[in-house]
């Protein structure tokens, strides 16, 4: 497998520019000659299909949802960060770049972070001139809040909605081109198979979710922003329909997976409550601002209800372990600590699986006005799923799965180990390491399909000059049938359990072995559960319906059989990844206060998962990490 | 709680469909599930009796997304007030309810099975001028052009829009006046918005008389069902806009 990065020659601060003068341009009469795919319509996916449309490419962009304007990017509250310092507060593209690398707790392409800081501020402006409507001073100006990982304001927003703002202006600009003719829009259809064709991506094949018709889709290359792979945990904050089909199609046609193990668990999402659940809901991180999190220091307190607990009696261990950053730790050291109360026996609510988030302090020193300013909305919504008051008794918070920072591996360009095929988003692996920073998602994706493809897919077109093969051919029509006799075998188990019964036995395998917190023989023990899970689920799902129409259960099947393959190539990975880093935390290799322990010497790399066939184990290979301008450290909040 | 259910099914587009009940499947009902995970609970026990489960549309499942579209006792997102049907929770319920559950009713929305119906005219209203036309690339500096406070926040207001269609579904005449005022509400506001406002405003009502919405009647019903607040006035925002588009056109 090649791992060439492509990394441009010359300082850093220059790399981008001279890749981008030495790329190969497409004349403006020929670039309606070249047909690009696109998998995905949220901010990578949507902006780069209508950016590719306004330089003249034909686009073909598809989307499971029924319109792109609902892809899950529309979930994203906080704001997206960009080096603007409109502040004045001694912010840079070199320390955007630098907290992001370390942030990542290095194990991000420097390169590749560089640019994402360079062009973060074009895309501030770009969004404000599409009409999102971000938050402003009353002099007009653009207003900016501080956020997690940073001591600089450089995150913009739009209320709590910065990520379904962001969307709505990509979503405009993609409706301007599907309206000119330049792009057409595939709505409720899944991408079910890639095709290459001598080595690279020549289309896809996808089945219309209403109809049940399995088409093929050709094109000159292949864009996957098909998003992150959280829901391989059954539970996560994702949207219910996000999968790691698109991209898990793409590994087994020869592009390398990088890092599947590298999940960013949030730290305050609103509690699972019983059996039923699916899905997580999230609540703000600016919550831990004010509140104070904690448990009862002993366990036969947790069924009491908080009021009942006197002050001497409650453990604010996020206070008492790290003095200096309090309630304000990063995510995955606050996310880790709930974790370990709870499993300690202290954790809260009906399951057990809780902490408070107490803002009686906070209301006591701002009186209930200033904290209803600042957190209402918030509050309002925690009352509607939980019917808790949180202005008279704590939140129950507990972490979620939120974001995966693995996912296909690409080269500086933005292709992967496939020619032909770009992709971009959550769905690739570059830009955040092993642990993503607040407001970092809305900003790569954006960088990604507005500032970068637009740039590399020319170079790749012009260079290259692929072919673009008939959907007749050979390939196309293996690949529908390998399409139609899967679901044709999934329809035909007719076993005793329901596709969900599934899922949520593998998240619960996950969760247990690939959460929070992993070790060697948990990881082991997950190799072993979940392909016995995937044989039952082969031999005993039931999928109801036919696959001539609408069938939502079918849907459901073949995402879960891929999570159901997919989860073990993340526990493998996480095994084989013999330190912590970010995200991924070996309990083997922790300090003696608990913190998280890389090996640099070792594991200062990306690596790149190899599908090798049916039944075979994937290959393993390595794309070294250099750091020529972050020097490692430890990470330090106490 | 145990609860009655009537839900509407109808195998596709062509099918002239009908309300069926469960009760078997909808007891022991917990208070802190969501209405989305009522059914699906039901669903799961319908496919267990080898039965077809209730299709609907449903994604963010945190009210954002506006995918989930449906009907309950005769309110698009049910009961409560500015609260998508994926956040209402089964505490708005009691032992003993009976829940008629109905899919977005709109010659516009096309049912597509059971409770799912097709919003794609609202995507053509979108394309026919819901946008700014600028090109990835030519944007001056973000702060170049300075906002006033007080019109991002209306901007805000009106950008608000989940597009999920209860607007039109609460609509006696079916129309999506409230979705259409507030798209070119949230663009004509702004600076940037303003050099395309007038056509922007005709293409859009147009769209939306073509694709077979009613008109507004001052029922006020798309206010009183919108899960995200927004208010009718962006619809006398429109017919000033649209009235003076029409006498100052080229």
């Amino acid at each position: 497998m090649n791992l060439d990065a492509k990394i441009p020659e010359g300082p850093i601060a220059e790399k981008w520019e001279n890749a981008k003068f030495s790329y190969k341009l497409v004349n403006p009469a020929n670039k309606r000659k070249f047909d690009i795919i696109i998998v995905g319509s949220g901010l990578a996916g949507g902006s780069a299909a209508a950016t590719l449309a306004e330089l003249g490419y034909n686009v073909a962009c598809f989307c499971y949802q029924d319109s792109p304007r609902r892809a899950h990017s529309i979930a994203a509250q906080g704001g997206i960060n960009a080096a603007k310092n409109y502040q004045g507060d001694g912010d840079s593209v070199y320390r955007l770049f630098y907290d992001t690398v370390k942030g990542g707790d290095y194990r991000s392409r420097e390169a590749n972070v560089y640019r994402l800081a360079q062009v973060s501020r074009n895309i501030i402006d770009q969004a404000t001139a599409m009409g999102v409507p971000f938050a402003r001073e009353y002099g007009g100006t653009l207003a900016n809040r501080s956020f997690g990982g940073a001591q600089v304001s450089r995150t913009f927003y739009a209320r709590g909605q910065t990520g379904q703002q962001l969307l709505l202006g990509v979503y405009a600009g993609l409706s301007r081109q599907i309206k000119a003719g330049k792009v057409t829009m595939f709505t409720r259809h899944e991408m079910l198979e890639m095709v290459t064709h001598e080595g690279r991506a020549a289309g896809i094949v996808t089945r219309d979710m209403v109809s049940g018709k399995i088409e093929s889709h050709a094109g000159h290359s292949v864009i996957m922003a098909s998003g992150g792979y959280g829901n391989t945990f059954y539970l996560s904050t994702n949207a219910m329909g996000c999968n790691v089909t698109a991209s898990y199609r793409a590994y087994k046609k020869g592009a390398g997976f990088a890092n599947p193990c590298y999940t960013q668990i949030h730290p305050t999402c609103i509690p699972v409550s019983g059996e039923y659940q699916s899905k997580l809901t999230l609540m703000s991180e600016s919550l831990r601002n004010d509140g104070r999190i904690w448990v009862p220091k002993n366990k036969e307190d947790c069924k009491k209800k908080p009021e009942q607990i006197p002050e001497e009696d409650r453990d604010y261990y996020l206070e008492r372990k790290y003095p200096a950053f309090g309630n304000l730790v990063p995510r995955d050291v606050a996310s880790r600590n709930a974790k370990l109360m709870c499993d300690e026996g202290r954790g809260v609510g009906a399951t057990g699986f809780g902490v408070y988030l107490d803002f009686s302090d906070a209301i006591q020193r701002l009186g209930k006005k200033l904290v209803e300013e600042r957190y209402g909305n918030l509050f309002e919504m925690y009352e509607r799923i939980t019917g808790d008051d949180p202005y008279s008794t704590p939140m129950k918070i507990y972490p979620a799965v939120h974001y995966t920072m693995g996912g296909l591996w690409v080269d500086y360009n933005l292709q992967s180990t496939v020619p032909g095929l770009f992709v971009l988003g959550e769905a690739n692996f570059s830009d955040h390491g092993a642990n993503r920073l607040g407001a970092s998602a809305l900003m790569q994706g954006l960088a990604d399909g507005y500032f970068v493809i637009p740039y590399t897919l020319g170079n790749y077109l012009g260079s290259e000059k692929p072919e673009k093969i008939s959907t007749d051919h050979a390939v196309f029509k293996e690949a529908e049938k390998s399409c139609k006799d899967r679901i044709e075998k999934l329809l035909a188990i007719d076993g005793k359990r329901t596709v969900d019964s599934f899922h949520k036995e593998l998240g619960l395998i996950m969760w247990e072995h690939c959460g929070m917190a992993r070790n060697e023989s948990g990881l082991k023990k997950a190799l072993e559960l979940i392909p016995a899970l995937r044989e039952e689920f082969w031999s005993d799902v039931r999928v109801p319906g036919s696959g001539a129409n609408l069938n939502q259960s079918l849907e459901k099947a073949g995402r879960v059989a891929d999570f159901l393959e997919f989860g073990e190539i993340m526990c493998r990975d996480a095994l084989t990844r013999d330190e912590s880093c970010g995200g991924h935390f070996r309990e083997e290799h922790q300090t003696e206060e608990g913190e998280a322990k890389r090996v640099d010497e070792k594991f200062s790399h990306a690596a790149v998962w190899e599908y090798k066939g049916e039944g075979n184990e994937p290959t393993r290979h390595e794309e070294p990490m250099t750091f020529e301008h972050v020097k490692f450290s430890s990470r330090s909040y106490k | 709680m145990n609860l009655t259910l009537y839900v509407w099914r109808q195998k596709d587009a062509k099918d002239s469909g009908g309300f069926e009940k469960y009760t078997d499947e909808c007891k022991d009902i917990s208070e802190h599930m969501s209405f989305l995970e009522l059914l699906d609970v039901v669903n799961e026990r319908l496919i267990e009796k080898g039965k077809m489960p209730i299709a609907f549309d449903s994604d963010c499942r945190e009210g954002i997304c506006g995918t989930c579209s449906m009907v309950i006792n005769g309110r698009p997102h049910g009961p409560w007030k500015k609260t998508t049907a994926c956040q209402l929770h089964m505490r708005a319920f009691k032992d003993g309810d009976v829940i008629y559950i109905e899919p977005w009713r709109a010659k516009s929305f096309p049912v597509l099975q059971d409770l799912m119906v097709d919003r794609k005219a609202l995507d053509d209203i979108v394309q026919a001028g819901g946008y700014i036309s600028t090109n990835c690339g030519s944007a001056p500096d973000a702060n170049s052009v300075q906002i006033g406070k007080e019109i991002a926040d209306a901007a805000m207001d009106a950008a608000a829009c989940i597009g999920c269609g209860a607007c039109v579904a609460a609509c006696p005449n079916a129309s999506a006046m409230l979705f259409t005022a507030a798209k070119i509400s949230h663009m004509n506001t702004l600076p940037q918005g303003k050099p395309e406002a007038g056509k922007r405003t005709l293409d859009m009502v147009n769209a939306m008389d073509q694709a077979g919405f009613g008109n507004c009647s001052n029922h006020l019903e798309c206010e009183a069902a919108c899960p995200k607040d927004i208010k009718a006035t962006v619809i006398a925002e429109m017919n000033r806009a649209y009235a003076k588009a029409s006498l100052t056109k080229r």
